[in-house]
């Protein structure tokens, strides 16, 4: 029998999950692999290491992006148990978040509105058309719930995703800097003001600085989520009726 | 762990479900992270096999956003002439909401509870 050619088991592989999935993975791995040896240096962010490396693995063997996420649905769709998976910090945190209500409502409120008037006026201010201004305005909240709500306000909601994860490298990546020039010491403020800030990205990794930081973020994540949700549609239509 | 994934596989669908009843602009999955932690605090203790999934889970939080990350190989070409203003833009407009957001909270936090 003939050894198979390596172009009839490429046509094989690429057919099947298995690889976009094992790439994936593959990809991350290496990804944190720099990131530790970095000696976890924020910058070196291995979400947007990853992505890259799968961006440039799929342009050069000519794959579209539909054929790889056939495998990374898989890694995609553990996102929602995930999330459902926040209670348990925030559980473990549960009795200072009952004496910090107040706080981290006021925080909320301030830390959403900003999020999003500033991300429209400097999206105004730099000249960015109106389709990648409907997608800016969500970029603070969670992939899923951000998805939804620029489909509402008329954005495009898989650019709004790609937006999104951008906002949370940022924060991932600058909010250790930003949190100690204003001297704040406390994880559970400053867990909280990354959550808020740029979701489950921020969120990962205040927990890889310490459980509370890590609860506060998923809870700080959450809030925003549900009440962008709620508030950015109205505002869009008030906006619109001027 | 298969109790505690099934666990949360069952918040998310119960989450799932009453978003689709009530019509609720919130996803699924975050209506079922805050009933489970409505059930925790009903039950008084935190499981120990749910602790160690939901923290194994979390840990390699990040990982989950890379496939929709890679989604941007199809905005490439929408945004390329774009892409200075939005990285400008997501930047700083991410930097202040940090700095607002934690020092509203910083300012308002009970004195000796930090």
């Amino acid at each position: 029998m003939m050894p198979p050619r390596i172009a009839d088991i490429w046509v094989y592989l690429s057919a099947s999950p298995l690889l976009g999935l094992t790439i994936t993975l593959v990809a991350y791995q290496g990804a944190y692999w720099l990131y530790r040896r970095s000696g976890f240096n924020p910058l070196v962010n291995p979400v947007a290491i990853a992505v890259a490396a799968l961006v440039l693995a799929l342009r050069v063997t000519d794959t579209p992006y539909a054929q790889y996420f056939e495998g990374a649905q898989f890694v995609h769709f553990l996102l929602g148990p995930a999330t459902v998976a926040l209670a348990v910090p925030l559980y473990a945190q549960w009795h200072r978040l009952r004496a910090a209500w107040r706080p981290l409502l006021a925080a909320l409120f301030t830390g959403s509105l900003v999020a999003i008037g500033s991300a429209l006026a400097l999206g105004r201010l730099l000249g960015v058309s109106d389709t990648t201004l409907y997608a800016l305005a969500p970029k603070s909240v969670t992939a899923p719930i951000a998805m939804g709500i620029a489909e509402k306000i008329g954005g495009i909601p898989s650019l709004t995703a790609v937006l999104v994860i951008l906002t949370g490298i940022s924060g991932a990546a600058l909010a250790k800097w930003v949190l100690d020039a204003l001297r704040i010491g406390d994880h559970a403020v400053r867990g909280f003001a990354v959550g808020v800030a740029s979701h489950g990205i921020g969120t990962a990794r205040a927990f890889q600085v310490s459980e509370q930081a890590g609860a506060f973020a998923g809870l700080g994540m959450g809030l925003n989520g549900v009440l962008t949700a709620a508030m950015l549609p109205l505002l869009f239509a008030l906006a619109r009726s001027w | 762990m298969l109790p505690a994934l099934t666990a949360l596989l069952v918040f998310q669908l119960t989450g799932e479900v009453l978003v689709l009843l009530t019509a609720l602009p919130v996803p699924g999955p975050v209506i079922g992270m805050l009933l489970l932690v409505l059930s925790l605090s009903a039950r008084g203790e935190l499981p120990v096999a749910l602790r160690d999934t939901a923290n194994g889970m979390l840990q390699h939080l990040s990982l989950l956003f890379v496939p929709a990350g890679v989604g941007v190989m199809v905005h490439y070409a929408r945004i390329a002439n774009e892409l200075p203003a939005i990285v400008v833009c997501v930047v700083a407009s991410t930097v202040l909401t940090i700095a607002a957001t934690a020092s509203v909270m910083k300012a308002l936090m009970p004195r000796g509870d930090a």
